[in-house]
C-alpha cells in the first residue's frame, strides 16, 4: 500500500542516517525482512524511480512507525538525508517476501555487513520471541560502518564483530568469523543480509556445515512491486529449473542455495527462456 | 458536472482513455493489489512472445535525468503460459485487455495472432514493432515501413474482424508518418506511439556502460515532447486514425497534451513505477482539466490543438450557444 508518512525523527547512527516515519498501514502489516520504497526529490522530482530500503524497526507509537537506516550516496539518498521532522515522505510497502521463521526453537546465526545489519534486528526480536537462540556476526570496512553493535550485544547470546581494517573486533570479513560461530553455537540456521559477494561466501559456509541459509539480496529496482522486470537474478526452483526471478516480489529473501551467485548479472545458458538454448520450450 | 470520458479505439468503446503502457504493468495482477483494474480504460499487457524468454542480463535499469533506461529484453513466460494463466485471469474478471505481442519474424507474429484469435478476453491486439527482425540482420521492424506493413497485414488477416489491431511505432525513425501510413494501408485499425527511443548512460565510477546490454530504451518525462511531436505529426497526416499516445505521461496535464495533439487513448508507463496509482490519478486530473476548460466530452478535445490559428475554441462556442436564451 502507499502511505504519505510524516517524518517523526532523524538521527545519525555512526556513519548512517536513520529516519523514523509515521506510516500506520505499513507498520501494521510488517514482518521482518520486508522493505519499503520511497519516492525521492519532492513533487517535481526528476528522479522517476523509487529507492528501496529495508525496514529496521517498527513501533506502535502514533498508530505505527517504521525506521529506515541508510548511507547517503547518490542524489536520492542525499535528498533523504536532508529530511527533517514533520516533512512528509511517500512510501510504498511493506514489500517483498519476509524471512521465514523456524517452527521450533532453533539456534540462529544472523550475519550482516554494513547497513545490511539493519534488517536483522526485528528478525532477532521475532526469533527470540519464539524461544530461539540468536548470535550475531556483524562487519564492515571500518569501525564507524559497523551498524548496531550495541543493540546486538544486548539481544544476542554472543556478538562477533569484524572490520577489514581491524579497527574493531576481528580483522577480516564476516565470513572469516562465521565458521567458528556456527561451530561454537551449534547453529541450525543462518540468516544474512549483505552485498552479493558476501552472501555468496556466507552461503558457501552454511552449505559446508549443511545447514539452511536465508539471504536477503539487493538488486537494482525500478518499481519494487513486480511490474518492471528489472530486478531479476537467476534462481533455481524446486523443480530444478533456473528462472530469472524478480527480487522485489519473489525475494528479496531467498534460500541461499537457490541463488546462482556466480551467474548474477548474466543469463545462464540453461535458464528457462535463455537465448538459443536450455529448456527453452518447456512450458 | 462530470465530463464524458468515453473514447473509441477503432470501434471498441473504452470507459475512459487511460491504459497502462506495454511492459509497465506486467499482466495486471500486481497492480490489482493497489486498485480495481476495472477503473482503467484498458490494461495493456507486456509484449507476449512465442517461447518463454529470460530477457537481458542485469543491470537492466539506469535512472537518467527525468527518465530511465531499460533493457529488459521482453522477459516473459511465452504464449502458452499467457493463455493458460494470465489472460484467463483478466478475462474472468472482465478487464478490458489490450494484448501486446512481440516477435522476431513475420511468421512468429502471425503465429501469435493465430493463438490469440480465438482466445476470449482480447479487447485489442497491439503489435510491438520495436523488435529486431531476425530476417533483416536484426533491424527493428518499426524502422522500416515495408517490414512493419508486412507484419501488420499478416496479423490483420488472422485476427477476428471485431478485434482492432494496433501498430506500435518507435520514435527514432527518419519519418514516422511514412511508417504510420504503411501500417494503416496494410490494415492497422489504430496506432500507438511512442515506444522507447534508444539511449545510453555511462557509469562514471565503473567507467563502463551502466546497462549490461550497453544501450536501452529511454522512458519517462524526458520523452514527453518526443511523444507529443510524433502524435502531432501522425494525427496531422492521418486525422481519421485513432491514436494511443504514450511517452512520459506523469500527470493529467501531460495526458492532455497528447490528447490535444491527437490521441484518443493515453498510455501510462514509467509513472507506474513511481506511483502505482498513476493511471487513476492521471485520469482524474485529465477530467478536472477538461471540466475547468468547459469541455463536456473528452472526444471534443482530441486533436484540438490542430485547429487553425485564430479559430475559436469549439467547446466554448457550444457553451455560449447554450447559455444564450
Ligand atoms: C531490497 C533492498 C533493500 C535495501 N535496503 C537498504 C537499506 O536498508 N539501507 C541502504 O542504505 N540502502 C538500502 N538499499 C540500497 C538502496 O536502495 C540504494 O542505496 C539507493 O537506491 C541508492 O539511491 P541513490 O539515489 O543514492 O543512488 P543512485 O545511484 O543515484 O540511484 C540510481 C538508481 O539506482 C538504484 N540503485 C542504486 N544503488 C542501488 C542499490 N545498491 N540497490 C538497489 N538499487 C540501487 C536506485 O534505486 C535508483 O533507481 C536497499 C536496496 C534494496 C533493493
Ligand atoms: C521497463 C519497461 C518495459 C517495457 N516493455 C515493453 C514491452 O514489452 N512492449 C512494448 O511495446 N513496450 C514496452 N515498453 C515501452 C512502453 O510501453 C512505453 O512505450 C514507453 O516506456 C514510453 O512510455 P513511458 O514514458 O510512460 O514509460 C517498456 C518500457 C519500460 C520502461
Ligand atoms: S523492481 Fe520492478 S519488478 Fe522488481
Amino acid at each position: 500500500m502507499q502511505v504519505t508518512g510524516t517524518v517523526l525523527t532523524t538521527r545519525r547512527v555512526d556513519a548512517y542516517h536513520a529516519l523514523t516515519v509515521v506510516a500506520p498501514g505499513i507498520a501494521e502489516r510488517y514482518r521482518p525482512g520486508h522493505f519499503v520504497s520511497v519516492a525521492v526529490g519532492g513533487a517535481y522530482t526528476s528522479m522517476v524511480t523509487r529507492r528501496a530500503f529495508s525496514i529496521h524497526d517498527v513501533k506502535s507509537d502514533y498508530g505505527g512507525t517504521v525506521e529506515l537506516v541508510f548511507t547517503a550516496g547518490g542524489p536520492g539518498t542525499a535528498w533523504l538525508a536532508e529530511r527533517r521532522a514533520r516533512d512528509t515522505l511517500d512510501l510504498v510497502g511493506p514489500l517483498g517476501r519476509p524471512f521465514p521463521l523456524p517452527r521450533d526453537p532453533a539456534h540462529c546465526v544472523l550475519v550482516g555487513a554494513e547497513y545490511g545489519s539493519a534488517v536483522l534486528f526485528p528478525l532477532a526480536d521475532a526469533l527470540l520471541a519464539r524461544g530461539c537462540r540468536v548470535d550475531f556476526v556483524l562487519g564492515a570496512a571500518g569501525a564507524e560502518r559497523v551498524f548496531g553493535a550495541m543493540r546486538a550485544r544486548r539481544l544476542a547470546e554472543t556478538t562477533t564483530l569484524t572490520t577489514e581494517d581491524g579497527s574493531l573486533g576481528v580483522r577480516g570479513k564476516v565470513t572469516d568469523a562465521l565458521p567458528a560461530v556456527i561451530a561454537d553455537t551449534r547453529a541450525d540456521v543462518v540468516y544474512a543480509c549483505a552485498p552479493m559477494e558476501t552472501l555468496r561466501a556466507v552461503t558457501a559456509v552454511a552449505m559446508e556445515f549443511d545447514i539452511p541459509v536465508q539471504v536477503a539480496v539487493e538488486e537494482s529496482m525500478a518499481c519494487g512491486i513486480g511490474v518492471c522486470m528489472t530486478c531479476v537474478l537467476p534462481i533455481i526452483g524446486d523443480d530444478g529449473v533456473t528462472r530469472m526471478v524478480r527480487a522485489c516480489v519473489e525475494g528479496s529473501v531467498f534460500r541461499g542455495e537457490q541463488v546462482r551467485f556466480e551467474d548474477v548479472g548474466t543469463i545462464p545458458f540453461d535458464a528457462l527462456g535463455a537465448p538459443g538454448g536450455g529448456v527453452r520450450h518447456v512450458s | 458536472m462530470s465530463v464524458d470520458m468515453r473514447t473509441f479505439l477503432a470501434h471498441v468503446e473504452l470507459a475512459n482513455p487511460i491504459t497502462t503502457a506495454a511492459g509497465c504493468a506486467s499482466s495486471g495482477r500486481e497492480l490489482a493489489q493497489f486498485f480495481d483494474l476495472h477503473r482503467l480504460g484498458a490494461l495493456t499487457t507486456r509484449s507476449i512472445t512465442m517461447a518463454p524468454r529470460a530477457g537481458r542480463p542485469t543491470p537492466r535499469m539506469a535512472e537518467t535525468p527525468s527518465g530511465m533506461l531499460n533493457a529488459v529484453g521482453l522477459q516473459g513466460p511465452g504464449i502458452d503460459a499467457f493463455l493458460e494463466r494470465e489472460l484467463p485471469w483478466l478475462a474472468q474478471r472482465g478487464i478490458r485487455t489490450i494484448v501486446s505481442i512481440g516477435g522476431g519474424t513475420v511468421a512468429e507474429y502471425s503465429e501469435l495472432a493465430r493463438r490469440l484469435a480465438d482466445a476470449p478476453g482480447v479487447t485489442a491486439l497491439e503489435v510491438n514493432l520495436s523488435c529486431p527482425n531476425m530476417e533483416d540482420r536484426g533491424r527493428v521492424f518499426a524502422r522500416e515501413g515495408s517490414a512493419a506493413a508486412e507484419v501488420i497485414a499478416s496479423v490483420r488477416s488472422i485476427m477476428r474482424y471485431d478485434v482492432p489491431v494496433v501498430a506500435k511505432l518507435a520514435p527514432d525513425v527518419a519519418d514516422i508518418v511514412s511508417v504510420a501510413r504503411a501500417c494503416v494501408d496494410s490494415g492497422a485499425d489504430a496506432l500507438s506511439m511512442i515506444n522507447n527511443p534508444l539511449g545510453m548512460a555511462i557509469d562514471t565510477e565503473a567507467l563502463r556502460p551502466s546497462l549490461a546490454a550497453v544501450t536501452g530504451g529511454l522512458s519517462g518525462p524526458a520523452i514527453l515532447p518526443l511523444a507529443v511531436r510524433c502524435v502531432w505529426q501522425v494525427h496531422a497526416a492521418l486525422p481519421g486514425v485513432p491514436l494511443i499516445g504514450i511517452g512520459g505521461v506523469m500527470s493529467g496535464r501531460d495526458a492532455f497534451q497528447l490528447v490535444l495533439a491527437g490521441a484518443c487513448v493515453v498510455g501510462v508507463g514509467t509513472a507506474l513505477f513511481h506511483d502505482p496509482y498513476a493511471c487513476l490519478r492521471v485520469e482524474r486530473e485529465l477530467e478536472d482539466l477538461l471540466r475547468a476548460r468547459g469541455f463536456q466530452r473528452l472526444a471534443d478535445a482530441v486533436g484540438l490543438a490542430h485547429r487553425p490559428p485564430g479559430s475559436a475554441h469549439r467547446h466554448l462556442l457550444v457553451d455560449s450557444e447554450e447559455s444564450t436564451p
